[in-house]
């Protein structure tokens, strides 16, 4: 079993438009979007839900007045500000330690676990999909990322797919680190800007923390040619393999308005071959073939 | 008079935003970058950064001369950072969220506070605006307590402009609760909109006025705007895609000085803020 996972630490650098694109080109996969805090995957692949589960996170206090005695031990104690001077619990502030549940002396406070969003399994019209939705304003998305990649590798393992594209979120925090551990692979879609530049070096520090394989390519590449020479070059210092470039081309946002990938709207264009050889250098890299044999399953059989 | 510059989807345009507001009001305005993660405020507004500060989150520290593994720390523990195995005890640190319930819940008081650096604040200012961002250690998960510290470093005299990260999570949260105004970047993509629908839904938890600037306006489709209207969200401004403004950023360069007619309208962007947290009875905070 693969797993790539593309991620790029700046926001709208194309992660998911590419990730949709490999979709239409891999055979045998399983999607996963583990960007659960504002997935956009399914815009494209319009997946038909078949199972739908609560998350259930963690859990928040809930003061009972009836039985509080406003001694006022639940808001010395709590250390982020969650307890209001009339005695009610800030959802919003409340982090889910429970040390006011414990500590209060008349057990006045309740500690429900919260629905704290769901997760989907589904079929899409490039193969089986497991995606999710965050609830507004939630904590633990980490858990729910790694949840939602578990359950994309048990599904690959039950319809042997051998190979699992994940759509990764933005930034190198929780909900990050959950998505590249133990991944296969990162390919990191990174734009010739001095932000995306500066916050590629980031996620590539991270993957080098985490000793995950990563693989660059450049988006939007004509927007500024030097600057995606400099990233190749970093790149390739960092010992991460250079993908190749994509052109900027609205028909990525043309094709997304029709909740399409890039290769089922219009005619082919010079930016699909790119797309095309991008991925085959994945499927061909060192990373994916850690044996030196492109094609393992027929190795076995 | 906090605004705070937030998007759901990422790329939209958030840092491109809060940086020009403030190169456009000049002196007397302080920007926060409180995208800890990826903080790219500084690689445009270029201030001299005059200092830094570590940043650390209190973890536990056991005194195993005292401790007498009565497990009372482990089973107060709900983020499972700490474990007794025999006369050990294992302190999971990046697991630990801080709470102090286990030095709380200890009977022998041998538990006392260490530190795990989360990251650095840094401190500088360009032209008499003031720039506070912060920067995550790589490798540490918890982003929400370090924007926590950018917040709190601000000083409240000063029309504070806050760079949010991209999401509608906890981390976001921090970076709009207590504002007096969420401004929205977005584009007029399905991706946009999807994601900017999730992001209002957090601000309205929040019961905190918002407004959109739409970002590469004649991309895409109408929607965003028609969704705009039926919410009731004012469009206080909107940005065509412009290849010219695309190629000034990617070499870091501003709107309002590549292109001074932005500065008027970067303006009047900010006084109908103004006129909107007025309106709503003013500024929350002295």
């Amino acid at each position: 079993m693969r797993e790539i996972v593309i991620i790029s630490g700046k926001g709208g650098t194309g992660k998911t438009c590419l990730t949709a694109a490999f979709a239409a080109l891999a055979k045998n996969s399983v999607l996963c979007d583990a960007d659960v805090d504002a997935a956009d995957l399914h815009l494209l692949m319009q997946p038909e839900v078949q199972q739908r589960v609560d998350f259930m996170g963690g859990c928040k206090a809930v003061i009972n007045p009836e039985l509080c005695t406003d001694c006022g031990t639940c808001k010395d104690l709590c250390r982020f500000d969650a307890i209001t001077e009339q005695f009610q619990v800030d959802a919003i502030r409340c982090e889910g330690c429970g040390v006011c549940v414990d500590f209060c002396p008349v057990a006045a406070i309740e500690f429900p676990v919260q629905r704290s969003g769901e997760w989907y399994l589904s079929e899409t019209r490039f193969g089986p999909m497991v995606h999710a939705r965050l609830g507004i304003a939630e904590e633990n998305s980490g858990k729910l990322v790694s949840l939602v990649r578990k359950e994309a590798r048990q599904l690959a393992e039950k319809r042997g797919a051998n190979l699992i594209i994940t759509d990764g979120p933005p930034g190198i925090g929780c909900p990050v680190i959950a998505s590249i551990s133990g991944a296969t692979v990162l390919v990191i879609v990174v734009e010739p800007t001095v932000s995306g530049i500066h916050d590629m070096e980031r996620v590539v520090d991270l993957a080098a923390h985490f000793k995950v394989p990563g693989m660059v390519c450049v988006n939007k590449f004509d927007l500024n040619v030097e600057m995606s020479e400099t990233i190749e070059e970093l790149a390739r210092k960092r010992n991460f393999a250079v993908l190749g470039r994509v052109s900027f081309d609205p028909a990525f946002t043309r094709s997304m308005v029709e909740g399409k990938t890039l290769f089922e709207y219009g005619d082919p264009t010079a930016t699909w071959q790119q797309v095309r050889d991008i991925w085959t250098h994945i499927i061909n890299s060192p990373s994916m073939n850690t044996l030196g044999i492109l094609d393992l399953k027929s190795t076995i059989q | 008079m906090i605004i705070s510059v937030a998007s759901g989807k990422g790329g939209t345009g958030k840092t491109t935003i809060s940086v020009n507001i403030a190169l456009a009001l000049g002196e007397g305005v302080e920007l926060l970058d409180c995208d800890v993660e990826e903080p790219n405020a500084h690689l445009f507004l270029k201030p001299k950064i005059e200092r830094n500060e570590k940043v650390e989150v209190p973890i536990p520290l056991v005194d195993l001369n005292k401790c007498t593994f009565c497990k009372k720390c482990s089973d107060i523990c709900r983020f499972n950072a700490l474990a007794i195995v025999g006369e050990k005890v294992l302190v999971f640190q990046e697991l630990c969220h801080s709470c102090g319930g286990c030095m709380a819940v200890c009977p022998e008081g041998a538990i006392t506070e260490t530190g795990r650096e989360l990251g650095f604040l840094n401190f500088g200012a360009r032209d008499g605006i003031g720039f506070i961002n912060g920067r995550l250690r790589v490798g540490e998960a918890m982003s929400p307590p370090l924007i926590k510290q950018v917040r709190a470093a601000s000083n409240s005299e000063l029309i504070t402009i806050i760079d949010a990260p991209p999401g509608t999570s906890c981390p976001v949260i921090a970076a709009m609760n207590g504002a007096d105004f969420i401004l929205m970047v977005t584009e007029p993509t399905p991706f946009g909109l999807h994601d900017l629908k999730l992001a209002v839904e957090a601000v309205r938890l929040l019961g905190i006025p918002c407004g959109l600037v739409v970002n590469r306006a004649d991309i895409g489709d109408h929607k965003v705007f028609d969704y705009a209207e039926s919410e009731n969200l004012p469009v206080l401004l909107t940005i065509p895609f412009d290849r010219r403004i695309a190629e000034a950023y990617s070499r870091g360069k501003n709107i309002v000085e590549e292109f001074p007619e932005w500065r008027e309208r970067f303006m009047e962007l900010f006084r109908k803020i103004e006129a909107i947290v007025n309106e709503r009875g003013g500024v929350a905070h002295a």
